[in-house]
């Protein structure tokens, strides 16, 4: 087959929604892209693990210290699942891990804002769980075979965040009134970072049409962004929390919410590193790989020196 | 509490505080390192591990908590020290597994000094672990068939937990002892400073001599040389020499503990000193 | 066949091999524990079945870490673990002569006997 012919079997699998798998042809930018979103998302989730970690030797009961224990550890399996679909594609483990210790790579911004009370746990599992599963669920359909089945496996697990998320924020709201204040400080600070999550608006997301021509997105960013007000702000209303937006509208006609502007230069800001927690972030990454270093070295080391001793006993016998 | 002989009730619940202090503190300890861990495989087993002597606690305080409010009020007004505690008891609530776990003071934590060491490296946590373990592993074999069915089931549960733990941290005892030269001596070292907390193990606290006697706690005697031997066989393995030193530290089953224990609590219970008497 | 190697695709390694090659000197992944494809049987009496894969320094490891990730919910009663490297792959280039041949052989189905259907039991 010629590189053309190549080309028009991939594009007749994209369109007839067959999955492409790892040793199937693909074009250099798809594999780049992929490469690059699946890396990012492995990432958010890697140090998505530390603003919710701050919390569990704090937890306030030993109910919530299991669920959250439970919970930020899912977050790191879930990193792995991805980091596993994009070896596929290959790249190893520890090159991604270097680019995202070098500033190469990028995670999500909303871990660069801080967890500074409970309530945050409320809010992070409420909010960012649930604009992270509206991202996923239509990926569990990507037309990348690994990771569609990695967000399978992500969307499955992922369905107790959100809820352990709201019933904090629920117990919260319903409690006494410096409980309901944690509650509406947490909605303050995190509504707009998680609004901001579903990426800059569709006319500056120059790469949103081809990603949606290889299915490795499937819906633009504002189509998104748009559903996770309309449902939100019904939940907000529902534990008597306001959504902290004045220009937040139900509009009759278009039966969506019209919602205020959304601070990009914020935005771009945490995504360039000026975000309040971006060095503390990756400075606690980076303490982490690098003093695990001598531990990973030893299980090496001591693997091959076990394999050694077993050749030498088999030649022995 | 006095030297004098108290009722089977209070030494049980004296127990049963020793057994979840225990487990929840070692639990938080190893719960720090979640997200911080060598590895991402190794970061999420250390993880489960945590989750596995939460329960543990969790289950030893619940029990804990019915036998201190089947108590008659005068045993239970200054049981604990903690005013808040007390402040709940004089008002005739039942009290329950938070309120054990978040509201005494350190002098009431009955936890062995062992467990509430720093995390240190992975070294001085697997070694910490490793020491519990083999430990924990003999102690819920026996008290498997203690006469109180409650306690007989926890330690049923958990003995499989613990095998699974035991496991891990042998493992990594002779990965890091036999690995580089650099593991080796990390683990040595380790091995050296975190010994003196190993003998603390086997003392019987006077819970524990009057739990014994009545068929309900096991003898610590009879399982610490299953310990030793246990310990001897894996440290050889992990080619580490076995501390010669005998001078062991004591106290956390009396109440008396290292410094660290004021701050683990101090994050532990911020949440409910700082906003007592509600619910999350 | 080939032996599939993860490590050599696009940007990171041949950009005119997408199938693989097997010649991992190019990249420094010296101190990179090595990465085990994890099969997990869900109950007894199941096929164990590719659940995914993961990084760990031997064989016991590869099974410990494939409890602690992929059995945290109940999913497994059995795990086997295989060294990425020794899963031997078919060419997708190949499928063509590799499986087209078998679409025309319906008469290995039951499906295509046609049987009155009084018939019970068959």
């Amino acid at each position: 087959m010629t590189v053309h012919s190549f080309q028009e079997h991939f594009d007749e699998k994209i369109d007839n929604e067959v999955s492409i798998e790892p040793r199937d042809w693909m074009p250099d930018d798809y594999r780049k892209t992929l490469i690059r979103q699946i890396s990012q998302h492995a990432h958010s989730e890697i140090v998505g693990m530390l603003p919710e970690g701050n919390w569990i030797t704090r937890a306030p009961s030993l109910r919530r210290k299991a669920v959250l224990l439970a919970k930020v550890q899912d977050e790191g399996g879930h990193g792995l699942y991805l980091y596993s679909a994009a070896e596929t594609l290959g790249i190893t483990r520890d090159e991604m891990i270097e680019q995202l210790h070098s500033g190469k790579a990028k995670y999500s911004s909303i871990f660069n804002y801080p967890t500074l009370t409970w309530a945050d746990m409320g809010a992070i599992g409420w909010l960012v769980d649930g604009a992270a599963i509206m991202n996923q669920v239509p990926l569990c359909r990507t037309s990348y075979g690994p990771y569609a089945r990695a967000m399978v496996r992500v969307c499955k697990e992922e369905s107790f965040h959100q809820r352990q998320g709201f019933e904090i924020m629920m117990t919260l709201a319903n409690g006494t009134d410096v409980q309901k204040k944690l509650a509406q400080d947490a909605l303050n600070r995190w509504w707009w970072p998680s609004i901001m999550m579903f990426g800059p608006p569709d006319d500056d997301s120059p790469n949103t049409a081809q990603s949606m021509r290889w299915r490795i997105k499937r819906f633009t960013n504002d189509e998104l962004r748009q559903k996770f007000i309309d449902v939100t702000v019904e939940q907000a209303k529902l534990i008597g929390l306001t959504v902290p937006d004045p220009d937040l509208k139900w509009n009759e006609e278009t039966g969506h919410y019209d919602y205020g502007k959304i601070n990009w230069d914020e935005f771009w800001n945490v995504v360039k590193g000026n975000g309040p927690c971006n060095k503390e972030r990756l400075e606690t990454r980076r303490k982490a790989w690098e003093e695990g270093k001598w531990v990973r070295d030893a299980a090496l080391a001591y693997a091959e020196k076990r394999k050694a001793r077993k050749e030498k006993a088999t030649l022995a016998a | 509490m006095t030297n004098q002989p108290i009722n089977e009730s209070i030494n049980q619940l004296l127990y049963a505080l020793e057994l979840a202090d225990n487990a929840l503190i070692i639990g938080h300890r190893i719960s720090e390192w979640c997200g911080h861990g060598p590895v991402l495989e190794q970061d999420i087993a250390l993880t489960n591990t945590a989750l596995d002597h939460l329960g543990q606690a969790r289950s030893f305080y619940q029990f804990a908590a019915n036998i201190f409010n089947a108590l008659p009020a005068d045993q239970k007004a200054n049981f604990f020290s903690s005013p808040v505690l007390q402040n709940k008891i004089a008002a005739g609530e039942n009290i329950d597994e938070d309120d054990l776990a978040y509201l005494r003071d350190g002098w009431d934590f009955r936890n062995v000094l062992l467990v509430e060491q720093p995390n240190k490296d992975w070294a001085f946590t697997v070694i910490r672990s490793f020491f519990y373990d083999v430990y924990n592993f003999y102690f819920y074999t026996e008290l498997q068939k203690s006469k109180v069915a409650e306690l007989a089931a926890i330690a049923e549960k958990s003995l499989k937990e613990v095998t699974y733990h035991l496991r891990w941290s042998s493992e990594w005892v002779i990965r890091l002892g036999d690995g580089t030269e650099e593991s080796h001596e990390r683990m040595q070292t380790a091995v050296n400073e975190r010994w003196a907390f190993t003998g603390e193990l086997f003392q019987m606290s006077e819970a524990d001599k009057v739990m014994l006697a009545e068929g309900i706690g096991i003898d610590l005697n009879a399982i610490k040389p299953l310990w030793q031997q246990r310990v001897a066989e894996v440290l050889q393995e992990a080619t580490i020499t076995m501390p010669a030193s005998t001078w062991m530290q004591e106290g956390g089953k009396e109440g008396r503990h290292s410094e660290h224990l004021g701050y683990i609590l101090a994050e532990l219970q911020f949440m409910q000193r700082a906003y007592p008497n509600m619910e999350w | 066949m080939q032996l599939i190697n993860k490590n050599l695709y696009g940007d990171y390694g041949d950009k005119e091999q997408a199938g693989g090659s097997n010649d991992g000197a190019k990249h420094n992944t010296a101190s990179e524990w090595p990465l085990w494809e994890v099969f997990i049987r869900s109950k007894a009496g199941l096929d164990h079945k590719h659940a995914g894969s993961l990084h760990a320094a031997d064989a016991e490891m590869a099974i410990e870490n494939a409890r602690d990730v992929y059995t945290r919910r109940m999913e497994g009663v059995s795990i086997w673990v295989v060294e990425s490297r020794y899963i031997h792959a078919s060419d997708p280039g190949e499928s063509a002569s590799m499986y087209e041949p078998a679409n025309d052989k319906i008469y290995r189905h039951p499906t295509f006997y046609d049987l009155p259907d009084e018939l019970k039991h068959m």
